[in-house]
């Protein structure tokens, strides 16, 4: 039988250590004496020293456009509308012209507005999995708080919109993939810039 | 005319808001003196009606709400689901997707154990020193979920067939570096609190659970083995590749909260154990299967026989069974959880009668519940 209390004061002892060691000198006590050292602090002092998120990290949906903001990817397909679970993202479109027939930019339909309310996404990336245009993806911005209720809690097209050169930078990897694959899918259509031959593919979702 | 010397019992309504009561759950408890003589708990403060919103989207689709039943185990929950996916519309899984999702969940399962033991020392009064020791190591393994999966708690990785995408490049190595760090963590944290004298005198010969009442009551979970039925859903199924791992199932022997305390601190060794041997096994290949990538891609398009399915796991909290039943269309036609918090909750008046209030706290503590999964 152990001494009583013995098990209370070995349990202050790695209270003690894990206290010593949160201090430089600390550490470097605990080195002369041979005593095996944790990882010290932990903790940063947020926002003054910011943590490296991982790359993978998301947070809330972008839409992706290359070169200039009217040549985005979105097709307004509506098909991430239908399988986001918790029905966050609205989308009006595809735009229509005067005679009532698809209006087309560089070639695709666009949505005319593009709404997804922040307040209701649950940020589980079922959007981009579902996206077969790479139109959609997930940014990395976390510090979305605002003191409007209404209005700033719902993000239309415009602050939505943000460059593939803005998703590469974030998302390296993921982005180098999704370029690839552009680039492949790219590849059939001899002239992609000009806005006739290019219908073709790209008019059948517009639903 | 009552006079002064006569007692009376007093009712006292713990909870929802309780700090102690690990999120909105609420104990209606009598008193006679110090002594419970009654205890009702009353849940249903969160229900968000998961199980109807899953009858109204795809099986993709309810992933992300699995997340959100137990927020400490999400890829326990992903996997849950995604098993009783792959029996109703028979996906084959990928070879490394197997191994995946097994690191995955026992990372988990060593997650919660430590998160669990941290609060119920805080339950216990232990403010802060334990739990924050315990939330600096379940820390590192969020990490490792983050760089997986691009979330920390809600993972949604887990997918019928696989995983939804491959570790990123020098996860595996991290994850190997846990692991082998890991058991200097559980010794000192045992140093900090098994042999603890005044952890003992609160937790031991408190709140037992007979074992004839607990299989009588269908408990689950380190709950039921700190009683001493050798009972896990690992061996008993062996559902997934776990009879390839060799660990053992630790039983408890009275089934009072240290038991309990006890068997969490050994079953996060056997853990380990399994985490070692997945990681040395592991092989390379696509992390999901075709089938699966294609439900990934296009969740409508699964649409799985007319049929039924019950599909169980041993989540770290107990038995975590998933019951599905479809009709042929891209949605289930009815869709159950069996949750363990749940069912583990129906046993806690008996264990509580007879005990004093601050033990009350420690043993719905000890329990394990997380009111998501409750409420559901």
């Amino acid at each position: 039988m152990a001494l009583i209390g013995s098990g209370v004061l070995q349990g202050l002892g790695v209270t003690l250590r894990t206290f010593i060691e949160t201090y430089p000198w600390g550490k470097a006590l605990l080195g002369v004496l041979r005593i095996r050292t944790g990882q010290g602090l932990v903790t940063i002092e947020y926002p003054d020293v910011r943590q490296q998120h991982h790359e993978r990290q998301r947070i809330f949906p972008f839409l992706v456009y290359d070169g200039a903001p009217d040549n985005l990817r979105c097709v307004s397909c509506k098909i991430c509308e239908q399988e986001c679970p918790p029905q966050c993202i609205h989308i009006n479109g595809p735009a229509k012209d005067e005679q009532g027939r698809p209006a087309k930019v560089h070639g695709r339909t666009y949505p005319v507005t593009f709404d997804i309310n922040v307040a209701i996404c649950m940020s589980c990336r079922i959007c981009v999995d579902v996206c077969p245009f790479d139109a959609i993806e997930m940014d990395n911005e976390f510090e979305l708080s605002t003191e409007e209720r209404f209005g700033r809690l719902v993000f239309n097209k415009a602050r939505l919109l943000k460059s593939n050169e803005y998703f590469q930078q974030i998302k390296p990897t993921e982005a180098a993939e999704v370029d690839a694959r552009l680039a492949a899918k790219a590849k059939p259509s001899p002239k992609p810039a000009a806005p006739a031959p290019a219908a073709g593919p790209t008019a059948a979702p517009a639903a | 005319m009552q006079s002064t010397s006569d007692t009376q019992l007093l009712e006292i309504s713990l909870g929802p808001q309780h700090p102690s009561t690990h999120g909105v759950f609420r104990m209606n408890a009598v008193l006679d003196g110090e002594t419970i003589v009654k205890l009702k708990p009353v849940m249903g403060y969160l229900h968000r009606n998961h199980e109807q919103i899953g009858e109204h989207t795809s099986y993709i689709g309810s992933f992300p709400f699995t997340d959100r039943l137990d927020y400490f185990c999400a890829m326990s929950n992903n996997l849950g689901l995604a098993l009783a996916i792959e029996k109703l519309g028979n996906i084959p899984v990928a070879e490394r997707g197997e191994y995946l999702r097994i690191i995955m969940v026992e990372l988990t399962r060593v997650l919660n154990h430590t998160a669990v033991t941290g609060f119920l020392l805080n339950d216990m009064g232990a403010f802060g020193t334990p739990l924050l020791y315990a939330f600096r190591e379940r820390e590192k393994i969020l990490d490792l979920f983050e760089a997986a999966s691009g979330s920390r708690m809600m993972c949604n990785y887990i997918r019928p067939g696989g995983v939804r995408i491959d570790v990123p490049e020098g996860w595996l190595q991290q994850a190997r570096a846990l692991v082998a760090g890991y058991p200097q963590f559980l010794d000192e944290f045992e140093r900090l609190l098994t042999k603890n004298e005044i952890i003992r005198q609160r937790t031991q010969q408190v709140g037992i659970l007979p074992k004839a009442l607990a299989v009588n009551a269908s408990i689950t979970g380190p709950l039921l083995r700190a009683t001493g039925v050798n009972y896990d859903v690992r061996k008993v199924d062996g559902y997934s590749i776990y009879p390839r791992f060799s660990y053992k199932v630790p039983l408890g022997s009275v089934g009072d909260v240290y038991d309990r305390y006890y068997v969490r601190i050994l079953e996060m060794r056997e853990s380990l154990k399994i985490l070692q041997q997945a990681l040395r096994d592991i092989p390379a290949g696509p992390a999901v299967s075709p089938k699966g990538q294609a439900m990934v891609k296009a969740p409508r398009t699964f649409r799985p026989p007319k049929g039924e399915v019950y599909s169980r796991i041993e989540a770290p909290k107990g038995e975590l069974g998933f019951f599905l039943t479809s009709d042929g269309t891209p949605q289930p036609y009815r869709y159950h959880i069996r949750a363990p918090s749940f069912i583990n909750l129906t046993v806690l008046e008996d264990m509580c009668l007879g005990y004093k209030v601050a033990d009350a706290i420690i043993i719905l503590g000890s329990i394990d519940i997380v009111l998501g999964e409750v409420d559901r």
